[in-house]
């Protein structure tokens, strides 16, 4: 290799968002350790602080800064690398490397971009480039045409003919895509996909079709192999992300499945890719033909998936061959000692989940088609499709306990599987089971029938448990076919121990079974494992662990919102403390977008579910010293009771405890015991008693339903009106689900501290303020560290609190305290004896690791001594986070009591309008050069906008505003320029102006949370959205952004590496 | 739910293992081996190198999409690789009852009765294979009611039962290609009448020398068993060479040829058997992925001067095809026909056919 490398940029993929999300940092962390082992410095950029590849001991230096082509080529001229990987920071890092590249700033500063070159990059990107090349070597694409307007659109196809697919060039996660019957329902699309794209690709429709994937590798000298392919479930018109995948492929014959690799491996290098790419095809189900969809120069999410699932380290052996190596030199690192030229042998199915979290939005579509919306997703394995499915459904944690027994019911259930939502599983099932024909199912949701078939016998077996006699026999069937004891007890009428002892009695049990990329044809030295039911013998010696019994550390699940990347990070750091102090280590979980799911990261790691029946299987097979429930968030944590009832060690902070600060009652007892205030609330199971408090503690308060899956969320009330409307809506209040209801108290502060203790007492912590008001859910809120613009005495009532709840509680471990402050008087709002979501980020800004810290007294072990004059910072930490409104249509983009966020970003700077800055640009907000719209309801929030209104005259933008804002801030002195609202239909009208692409930003927020999703100010935001145009929603932050700009240009945001803030 | 009838697969070594049988009711002995391809049962089943044999398939769920019909095309079945099934019995883990294919015409039990072939499903094949990686290859038998004696079917002349009885011409094109049927896969023959020419083939103990076709290349097939029951086409073969005729072989063929030639073979502990061989061509940073069902290897040690390793297996350096240094003698240990399996390597008929269009 000549002209070696010595020190690469790697740009990272910024905030988890749908479409791009964890998968990311898997596959950005695997290339710094490929890098590392070449001896080769990285430069990292990635303002996603909760990562594992921006954590001390990876990339020899992280930047917190926007992927943009601005902040990169600073960092470029900082750090002078000599090569750059673009293909390990998802869609964003592609883009942002094309840009740097086309610019000519790449050259300018003499870096070389490793792996896949831009030309091949462009040529995958660009949808027209795309169809040319690969009919170059007579592969066929679908029939399209590549437009640049909409008229030019619409012409071409009424040339193809209805239904037309478009998509957008350059779209991340099939973003502006979707299927059109009609000119009607062409028009519109086209506009708003030109709204963020220059060239829209009008094709054939191929909805029906198969949707198969193949995952290919290929090196600088031409070899190249494919690591596994993958089947959708879901057919075309429904996007990957969206679907239901299996690898391999289930119903494709020998011809079939090599044809379809024989092209990929054509097309790959055609191309000249280097490195690792996916190819996705439609397959006609009738007959061999098909059709090219795309191809993604890069690290996907798809190829996390194929890693996961056939145990290849798919993006550690992209970034070797990045680097110049030959696949057949490089080896298989499970066998350790075969070649990594190999494509790997499956001896189990996988099968992908798409995890949404629809129920989070008060508006939103359900519907799903050929745009993403799940924010995350799970990954089963099994030696049988029924038991992959099953224990797929049940990892999504939505209260279904496998695909029956959930007792749903479908007002139309041929309508739910023509029309798919989030249900359409469940609805095939219930069709089954209400006689649909299969060939009806099929006909209505294209899925082929082989996999109906499956989801008949699972049907079959629910009735066969429900209706014969309880057998041995019966039993073991339904295991191989992945029912759950809980799940067959529900249908038998039995609890789910008691069928537990049943069937151990009967002898039926899992057992393990390694993933070895061979089918067992070479020994394998790893321990990546998974348990069936349809086996005889484990795979792994138990008893022979080298460090002595393990400690169990429970992962976090599927990415959701609310519950993200940041509770990763958490696991992995428990893992390396664990390591680091000799103990033998366990890990389960079941996300393949994650870190810890490599089976480098830990002595054994199990790929499953997080129920209580299999963390009792595994803990019985492995005897381990404990388990650590408290870094992988709310899953977990919801394990502690029944696992201490059930006699099992939990580490750290006692189950008991877990208890007191989970359960309302025992909680609220607890603080009025040490006298700790709190906002009044009741637990109550009628509308007339919701009535009754709301009135006696004043409007308006805060509803919970305990119930959330009716899709009745969390809300605040601001009069008798809407507490009618939402108990109704709540339609299964009662007493099996009582609502709480709190006393919202408005303007208040918002204050966290995350901390850990050791028996009672804590040896570290962060105090955070939050930017906005109370009322914004701590996961949406932006967090400033060190706290800028709180009193004293506040900071002293809450270190007061924070000491006193460790006490009381015993903790020994991590845990999170929520605070409302108003005018020195602070109430706790919630308190978690777990790792919080910011636990990544105040270790990062205070370079303190809070996770090492806490498993270190979680074990039992010394504490290093913390330097208490370290935790006076010169420089401030803002984490900001990062939405996902463009892929969530018709969801009103506001913050409010229930999380909304799919991801966060957190940035460094000298003070906190830099620090604020980086961080807000970071996701995706752009400083606005000329136009600015206010759009601002309630008086009160215009009032206490007024001073940064007129901070925008005095900077010289031109501001619109509608027309009560203009009007006020007329009567203030302030001119705007007065826009109509839409359905006036008055000239000059802000849907003209909207369209008009002149806007550089818009700030325009709701009366209050009563009036969200409502008016022309919910339709203004969505537009923002809808068109790309920045958008602030928050009085707070919209006071801090404008204070910012006009003390910062971009120019004048530091440029400093993690290592330089000190 | 229907009545099963559970059998038993029992190894030589005493394992015993309870599943349930799906396919004819008898009872078979034979060599247990296993392959770990995730496709192309009806290709492997029918494969005559598979015959004696009882196959272990590692992919748990086997049976999805059918079994096609049996339409011919130039004289050949179209989607097999043989006239009928081929293994002696087949043991997977779950055989899936119901198919779903536009091609399929019939599932895998109907196909398997049909032609009186047991099978054995409900077993940890994962278990199974590791058995054998680690104990090597050995007999076994599926016990439907009586036991049969355990039978080393590499005892017999395989490729005896396999071959065609009386030549067979396919095709017209030129230059001509005379096959030596040991077990001959009916991809080989596609393969190379896609590329015109035409082949005449022949049984395994054809003298090919004696004048009776003209051809311009041999080619030497795939077959069962071990190579040194071929008494007779090494002996003609050895001729062949002296005459310096064009070779290739596949499988069988590389293994008779390098026999031929004065080089020896021995039996590999579990052979190999999947569609994820990986192959380094000597001299080269090239590697190809292969296709392979042999449980018996050349000895690169023993290749007489002028002969050298042409590919070498990049997992375990087993020898993967064998050349002459100057002579038109060569022949490939994997299937560049793959069928089932990955087509990468079928440039190799590209490159055999082109060579006897050109003279000395």
């Amino acid at each position: 290799m000549e002209n070696k490398t010595r020190k690469v940029l790697l740009l990272g993929s910024g905030g988890l968002q749908i479409g791009q999300a964890g998968e990311f940092d898997y596959s950005g962390s695997q290339a710094i350790k490929a890098a590392k082992e070449e001896g080769i410095e990285v430069i990292l950029i990635n303002p996603n602080i909760a990562t594992i590849q921006t954590s001390e001991g990876m990339a020899d230096k992280v930047y917190f800064l926007p992927v943009e082509p601005y902040f990169v080529e600073q960092v470029i001229r900082k750090e002078r690398p000599t090569g750059v990987l673009l293909s390990f920071g998802g869609q964003t890092a592609l883009n942002c490397g094309v840009a740097l590249a086309e610019s000519g700033a790449l050259d300018r500063y003499g870096v070389k971009v490793l792996g896949t070159p831009v030309e091949a990059i462009v040529e995958t990107e660009d949808r027209k480039r795309f169809v040319e090349k690969l009919a170059e070597i007579d592969v066929l694409t679908p029939r399209s045409t590549a437009v640049t307007s909409v008229q030019a659109g619409l012409g071409a196809a009424k040339k193809i003919g209805y239904p037309v697919m478009i998509r957008a060039a350059y779209a991340l996660g099939g973003k502006g895509s979707g299927v059109a019957a009609d000119e009607a329902a062409l028009r519109p699309m086209l506009e708003r996909a030109f709204s963020s794209t220059s060239q829209v690709l009008v094709e054939e429709c191929l909805t029906g079709w198969k949707e198969i994937e193949y995952e290919v590798m290929r090196d600088a000298f031409d070899n190249c192999i494919t690591i596994c392919n993958m089947e959708n479930l879901d057919p075309m018109g429904i996007h990957t992300g969206e679907s239901i995948v299996v690898a391999p492929s289930q119903t494709l014959t020998n011809a079939e499945y090599h044809k379809l690799r024989g092209i990929a491996i054509r097309v790959v290098r055609h191309l000249g890719i280097v490195g690792e790419c996916n190819i996705q095809y439609a397959f006609d189900p009738r007959s061999e033909d098909y059709r090219v969809i795309e191809v993604n120069a890069r690290l996907s999410r798809s190829s996390a998936l194929a890693s996961k699932a056939t145990g290849y380290p798919i993006a550690f052996i992209a970034a070797k061959l990045a680097f110049g190596h030959a696949l057949p030199e490089l080896r298989n690192s499970i066998t350790q000692s075969t070649t990594a030229c190999f494509e790997p042998a499956l001896d189990y199915i996988v099968l992908k989940f798409p995890r949404w979290d629809l129920n989070k939005f008060k508006v939103v579509s359900r519907v799903i088609g050929s745009e993403m919306k799940s924010v995350g997703e799970v990954m089963a394995i099994g030696r049988s499709f029924e038991e992959a499915l099953q224990k797929a459904i049940r990892m999504l944690h939505v209260g279904m306990y496998g695909l029956v027994g959930n007792g749903l019911r479908f007002e139309n259930v041929e309508d739910a599987i023509a029309n798919p939502t989030d249900m359409r599983i469940f609805a095939v099932a219930e069709a089954i089971r209400a006689g649909v024909s299969l060939e009806r199912i099929n006909e209505l949701s294209g899925i082929d029938k082989w996999f109906l078939y499956k989801i008949r016998d699972i049907v079959r077996m629910e009735e066969a448990l429900g209706a014969e006699p309880f057998t041995e026999e019966l039993l073991a069937r339904a295991k191989r076919m992945g029912f759950s004891d809980y799940q067959v007890g529900k249908i038998i009428g039995k609890n789910e121990l008691d069928v537990r002892k049943l069937r151990k009695r009967w002898g039926i049990r899992p057992y393990v079974k390694q993933i070895d990329t061979l089918a067992a044809e070479y020994p394998a030295r790893t321990n990546y494992l998974y348990l069936t039911y349809s086996a005889v013998e484990h795979d792994v010696d138990y008893g022979k662990m080298p460090g002595g019994a393990a400690v169990i550390v429970l992962g976090s699940g599927a990415y959701r919102i609310g519950s993200s990347v940041e509770f990763d990070w958490c696991c992995v750091n428990a893992v390396k403390t664990a390591k680091a102090l000799g103990q033998s280590t366990v890990m389960i979980n079941f996300n393949p977008e994650t870190v810890s799911t490599d089976y480098d990261e830990c002595d054994r790691l199990y790929f499953e579910e997080l129920s209580f029946e299999r963390v009792l299987d595994i803990y019985e097979l492995e005897e381990p010293l404990g388990l650590i429930l408290s870094m992988g968030g709310q899953i977990p944590n919801n394990l502690a009771m029944k696992c201490h009832a059930a006699g099992l060690r939990v580490l750290g902070t006692s189950p008991q405890s877990i208890d007191r600060a989970e359960d309302r009652h025992k909680f609220s007892q607890l603080l009025d015991d040490i006298g700790i205030d709190q906002p009044p609330w009741r637990e109550l199971t009628t509308l007339d008693e919701a009535k009754i408090f709301a009135a006696r503690v004043g409007y308006p308060v805060l509803v919970r339903p305990s119930y959330v899956l009716s899709g009745a969320a969390m809300n605040v009330i601001f009069n008798e009106e809407n507490m009618e409307k939402f108990i109704s809506i709540a339609s299964s209040v009662g007493p099996e689900h009582p609502v709480v209801i709190s006393k919202f108290i408005e303007g208040a502060k918002e204050i966290e501290i995350d901390a850990v203790a050791s028996k009672g007492a804590i040896v570290i912590y962060a105090m955070s303020e939050h930017i906005e008001h109370a009322g914004v859910h701590s996961g949406d809120a932006t967090m400033v560290l060190p706290p800028q613009r709180i009193y004293l005495e506040t900071v002293k009532r809450v270190k007061r609190v924070a000491r006193e709840l460790a006490k009381s509680l015993d903790i020994t471990g991590p845990f999170n305290v929520q605070f409302i402050a108003k005018d020195n008087d602070i109430k706790v709002i919630e308190c978690n004896l777990r790792a919080s979501r910011s636990f990544p980020f105040v270790s990062k800004v205070f370079k303190y690791n809070f996770i090492d810290i806490a498993t270190r007294a979680i074990l039992g072990r010394a504490i290093p001594p913390i330097d208490k004059s370290s935790l006076e910072l010169d420089y401030v930490g803002v984490k900001s986070a990062q939405f996902s409104f463009s892929r969530l249509k018709e969801a009103d983009p506001v913050c409010h009591v229930e999380m909304a966020s799919t991801g966060e970003v957190g940035c460094l700077g000298d003070d906190v309008y830099d620090a604020f800055l980086k961080s807000f640009l970071s996701t995706g907000m752009r400083f606005p050069r000329a136009n600015v719209l206010l759009s601002v309801s309630g008086e009160e929030n215009r009032f206490e906008l007024l001073d940064a209104v007129k901070m925008l005259q005095e900077m010289k933008f031109t501001l619109y505003a509608t027309e009560h804002t203009a009007e006020f801030y007329r009567k203030h002195g302030i001119e705007t320029r007065m826009v109509h609202k839409i359905h006036e239909e008055k000239s000059p009208n802000v849907s003209d102006l909207l369209a008009s692409k002149k806007l550089d930003l818009i700030i325009s927020m709701p009366r209050n949370y009563g009036d969200i999703g409502t008016g022309d100010s919910y339709i203004i935001r969505r537009c923002a959205v809808d068109y790309s145009i920045p958008l602030v929603n928050n009085v707070q932050i919209a006071e801090l952004f404008i204070a910012a700009i006009a003390k910062r240009s971009i120019e004048d945001l530091e440029i400093k590496s993690w290592d330089e803030y000190s | 739910m229907t009545r099963e009838k559970r059998i038993h697969l029992e190894l030589a070594d005493g394992t015993a293992a309870e599943g349930v049988s799906f396919g004819a009711p008898a009872s078979v002995s034979g060599e247990v081996v296993f392959n770990t391809g995730m496709v192309g049962y009806p290709e492997a089943l029918t494969d005559p190198s598979y015959r004696g044999q009882i196959l272990v398939l590692t992919y748990p769920l086997i049976g999805n999409y059918g079994v096609p019909s049996a339409e011919r095309e130039r004289g050949l079945l179209k989607y097999f690789e043989s006239e009928r099934i081929q293994v002696a019995g087949l043991v997977v883990s779950e055989a899936s009852g119901d198919y779903s294919h536009w091609n399929a015409s019939k599932s895998l039990a109907e196909w398997l009765i049909e032609h009186g072939v047991p099978g054995i499903q409900g077993i940890d094949t994962r278990a199974l294979t590791k058995k054998i990686r680690h104990e090597g290859t050995m007999s076994g038998r599926i016990v439907y009611d009586d036991a049969p004696p355990f039978d080393d079917p590499n005892a017999r002349n395989l490729v005896a039962e396999v071959s065609v009885k009386e030549p067979v011409v396919y095709g017209e094109g030129r230059p001509t290609v005379l096959a030596v049927d040991c077990g001959m896969k009916n991809n080989i023959i596609r393969c190379l009448l896609a590329r015109g020419v035409s082949v005449v083939r022949v049984p395994w103990d054809f003298d090919f020398n004696s004048g009776e076709y003209e051809y311009d290349g041999l080619f030497l097939s795939n077959g069962p068993g071990d190579p040194k029951m071929c008494g007779a086409t090494i002996a003609h073969l050895k001729e062949a060479l002296a005459r310096r005729r064009k070779i290739f072989g596949i499988c069988l063929g590389n293994q008779l040829l390098a026999l031929a030639a004065g080089a020896d073979t021995y039996k590999l502990k579990f052979g190999h058997r999947s569609q994820n061989q990986p192959c380094t061509e000597a001299g080269t940073r090239r590697c190809h992925i292969t296709s392979q069902n042999h449980g018996f290897a050349v000895d690169t040690e023993t290749l007489p001067q002028g002969w050298e390793p042409w590919f070498e297996n990049a997992n375990d350096a087993t020898n993967e095809g064998i050349r002459h240094a100057r002579l038109p003698f060569m022949s490939v240990q994997f299937h560049p026909e793959a069928s089932g399996g990955p087509t990468d390597t079928e440039y190799l008929f590209d490159a055999f056919v082109e060579s006897l269009k050109h003279g000395e």
